[in-house]
């Protein structure tokens, strides 16, 4: 009996692995890693980790995963009460799929041709930024908040949403028209729906909710975005500022 | 004193609470839910009417039960005798009292680490025989309780869990035999059924979903890929006593989305199987899909009918798949009567006479992507349509949902306990897939109505005789239609998504009717 218990204490019979030291990743870890990841993890968390059923891995900080020794335990072990399931890749394997992982969602910015500085009185006085958009918890709820902006959108992307708003609208991100029977039309966001109601935030920042009983009229403009564009609003150095700004933005909370 | 009658009614019943004769005959007490579906039939239909469209503006929340883990609740509760037993994910039990909702008993499964199940540890029901329920587990087993104390009589290993198999649909008590289904097929593993003696846990039978070496069939497999062929048996079936078959849905050939190392039908992937139920011998097959490239499960619940069809009394068994099409066939030969798209699909071109689908080319996955309707999870899946006679209408939850269907870089290989798919799905830029509660002639497939639903549903229906139809959103609304036109009567936001079959039963002469959603089992009935 006491043989057995002490069997059955042993780590070697469980299956915890202790990850031991994590190894540096080579060109090559991470090309075996992106391969990995595509025929174990993207059906579920998208080929570029953008989410579907499993959430976003292209973020600067997953929530269940802040280090890599904690994606190493997740991956192997799984989480319970969810659909991730644990993975029997061996231990090198999953070392060089973390490394993979961890290039999603995190760029790397070239040194930036604006000024900060000045970028963020642009974002706090004429580019009216703050009034839909939020950083470290301030401001508007209306568009994406931006406090990480910088180390999950590369510049491109963030100078192609300044000038043309519509070509990167941001993922469940819809803007809905709508028209209640005494008449009353509203232009927003809309925050969540169901078969019977649904909740919007105009462009003040009000929450409205009804009953779609009560509505006319109902639009949906999947393509649309209530920010203007910045092209002709901001001068080239007030736009190099600006994103500049936005750049440096890498909160990790 | 009322109490203390059910208790000596309850007790008295102990020996052999449910006997096999007792589900034989649900129909005669429809005040109890016996059996997954509601009876051999699974029509998921109630022949209760106290709850009905006079009054079903009365309906309210009578009692809740709350699980601990905030995970997919798909369990269909089981009701007789004063007591409703409910799955809990992943692998637990809980006997409820139906005066309060207050729990009797729970038996809670020790997992062993690294059991692989590729789309959540759920649990989707149980099964009642003489004094005992039966449960299958995620890491692949049977297990038998005593229905009074929730304590273990046997446990045995159905499939290996660290290949990937598990247990996740309701088993099916037929006579002396507990009849069970496996999942896996994301991994590759090779899909059975099979039957254990109620009482000791041995063996019966297996039957093997995908044929070996010399068994007719096994030609529709290339080279080894039989070995790895899928085709798993994750949702309960159905059984006609007087044929004395039991009537199972098969799942999609692995690897899921390529089919060069696996030439052929792939029998018996993607079709209905019928078994003798007393050997697990097969009498006919009926394949939906063959030669799968896009996860069409043929998972859903094999539903059962005598009938007048086209001028003579038929045995049919009627099957709204997860390919898009809704079919009605001969359930004693296996012969296709009739093949009706119900929803959008754009991977078929049509069926011919014999019910044989012509694959559309351009839906065949390829590393660019292949625009198809429906995506992989199918305008059906595991959830149970119902069949009210009384409107001659099949009541079925439709996902309308496309998807760019896409090879993975690398060809799929396999490893035991792996994913074995190849292939991922994107959305279709700018769609917002929907949902719709379809009301189908049974006779024909034709949508008589339909009331829409904001997102593609995971909730089964429920039809009653008080002319109602029940089922739920994954926003949370469980709502109440007129069972002949559809119109909404009734509704309530419940808090949680709703993945998982209603059900009705009575106590006291009081009807409710049951879902889970979120982590609540909500229990309704009319106000006093």
């Amino acid at each position: 009996m006491l043989a057995s218990l002490i069997v059955a204490c042993s780590p070697m019979l469980g299956q915890s692995v202790e990850p031991g030291p994590q190894p540096k990743a080579t060109a090559a870890d991470l090309a075996q890693g992106e391969r990995i990841y595509g025929t174990e993890c993207s059906y579920c968390h998208g080929p570029k980790g953008e989410g579907a059923i499993g959430p976003t891995l292209a973020v600067p900080a997953i929530r269940r995963a802040p280090t890599d020794q904690a994606l190493f335990q997740v991956i192997r072990e799984g989480i319970a009460g969810t659909q991730m399931p644990p993975s029997t890749l061996p231990t090198a394997q999953i070392w060089q799929l973390v490394a993979y992982v961890r290039t999603l969602g995190h760029v790397e910015q070239s040194r930036s041709a604006g000024d900060a500085k000045l970028g963020e009185q642009v974002y706090r006085g004429k580019g009216g930024c703050a009034r839909c958009h939020t950083i470290d918890g301030r401001g508007g709820a209306i568009g994406p908040d931006l406090s990480n902006v910088g180390a999950r959108l590369d510049r491109d992307v963030i100078r192609t949403s300044l000038l043309n708003p519509e070509a990167s609208i941001p993922r469940d991100f819809l803007q809905v028209q709508l028209v209640t029977k005494d008449g009353q039309k509203l232009t927003g966001v809309r925050v969540n729906e169901d078969t019977f109601s649904i909740q919007i935030r105009d462009l003040s920042n009000q929450v409205h909710s009804f009953w779609k009983t009560e509505l006319t009229e109902l639009v949906k403009e999947p393509n649309r975005s209530p920010m203007p564009s910045y092209s002709q609003a901001l001068s080239q150095d007030e736009l190099n500022n600006l994103i500049a700004y936005l750049e440096s933005l890498k909160s990790n909370l | 004193m009322k109490f203390l009658l059910l208790l000596l009614t309850y007790s008295g019943l102990s020996f052999c609470q449910v006997p096999y004769q007792r589900i034989l005959a649900a129909d005669s007490e429809p005040g109890n839910w016996l059996s997954f579906a509601g009876g051999y039939q699974a029509h998921s239909y109630s022949a209760l009417d106290r709850i009905n469209t006079s009054n079903i503006s009365d309906l309210r929340v009578a009692w809740m039960y709350q699980i601990k883990v905030s995970h997919h609740f798909e369990t269909e509760p089981l009701v007789f005798d004063g007591v409703m037993y409910i799955t809990e994910p992943p692998s637990d039990v809980t006997a409820l009292d139906l005066r309060t909702g207050r729990p009797i008993w729970t038996y809670r499964r020790s997992l062993p680490k690294g059991v692989i199940v590729c789309c959540g540890q759920v649990n989707r029901g149980l099964a009642a025989l003489d004094d005992q329920l039966f449960l299958g587990t995620v890491d692949g087993h049977l297990v038998a309780l005593d229905m009074h104390s929730g304590r273990v009589r046997w446990d045995v290993e159905v499939a290996d869990y660290k290949q990937a198999y598990s247990v996740t649909a309701a088993p099916l008590a037929v006579k002396d035999k507990i009849i069970v289904g496996v999942a896996g097929a994301e991994y590759g593993v090779r899909g059975f059924v099979d039957a254990y003696d109620a009482k000791t846990g041995k063996r019966a039978w297996r039957f093997w979903t995908v044929p070996g070496p010399g068994e007719p069939g096994n030609e529709t497999w290339s080279g080894d890929s039989w070995k790895i062929g899928g085709a798993t048996t994750w949702v309960t079936g159905s059984y006609d006593p007087e044929a004395n078959l039991t009537y199972w849905g098969t799942g999609n050939p692995s690897p899921d989305y390529v089919g060069d190392d696996r030439q052929g039908d792939n029998l018996y992937s993607d079709s209905i199987v019928a078994l003798d139920a007393d050997t697990g011998k097969l009498k006919w097959h009926f394949q939906f899909t063959p030669h799968d490239v896009l996860d069409m499960d043929a998972n859903q619940v094999p539903v059962l009918l005598d009938a007048e069809f086209r001028g003579r009394p038929r045995k049919l068994v009627l099957f709204a798949n997860r390919n898009g099409f809704y079919y009605v066939l001969d359930r004693l030969t296996g012969e296709f009567l009739v093949g009706k798209q119900f929803a959008r699909q754009t991977w078929a071109k049509g069926l011919d006479d014999k019910g044989r689908p012509t694959w559309n080319p351009e839906a065949v996955p390829t590393a660019a992507g292949a625009l198809v309707y429906p995506d992989d999870d199918g305008t059906a899946n595991w959830f149970s349509p119902s069949l009210d006679l009384k409107t001659g209408l099949f009541y079925q939850n439709v996902r309308e949902k496309g998807a760019i269907q896409r090879l993975t870089r690398e060809k799929p290989t396999y490893n035991p306990g792996r994913l074995f798919m190849g292939g991922h799905r994107l959305p279709i830029p700018g769609e917002e897939p929907w949902g719709a509660l379809r009301a189908l002639d049974w006779k024909t497939g034709e949508t008589r109505w339909e009331f829409r639903v904001h997102t593609p549903p995971w909730c089964g229906v429920l039809s009653t005789a008080g002319n109602l139809v029940f089922s739920g959103t994954m926003e949370g609304d469980f709502f109440a239609l007129n069972a002949v036109s559809g119109q909404l009567l009734w509704r309530i936001q419940t808090g949680g998504a709703i993945w998982a079959n209603p059900i009705s039963y009575t106590s006291e002469g009081r009807q409710y009717i049951v879902v889970s959603a979120g982590s609540t089992v909500i229990a309704f009935s009319l106000g006093q």
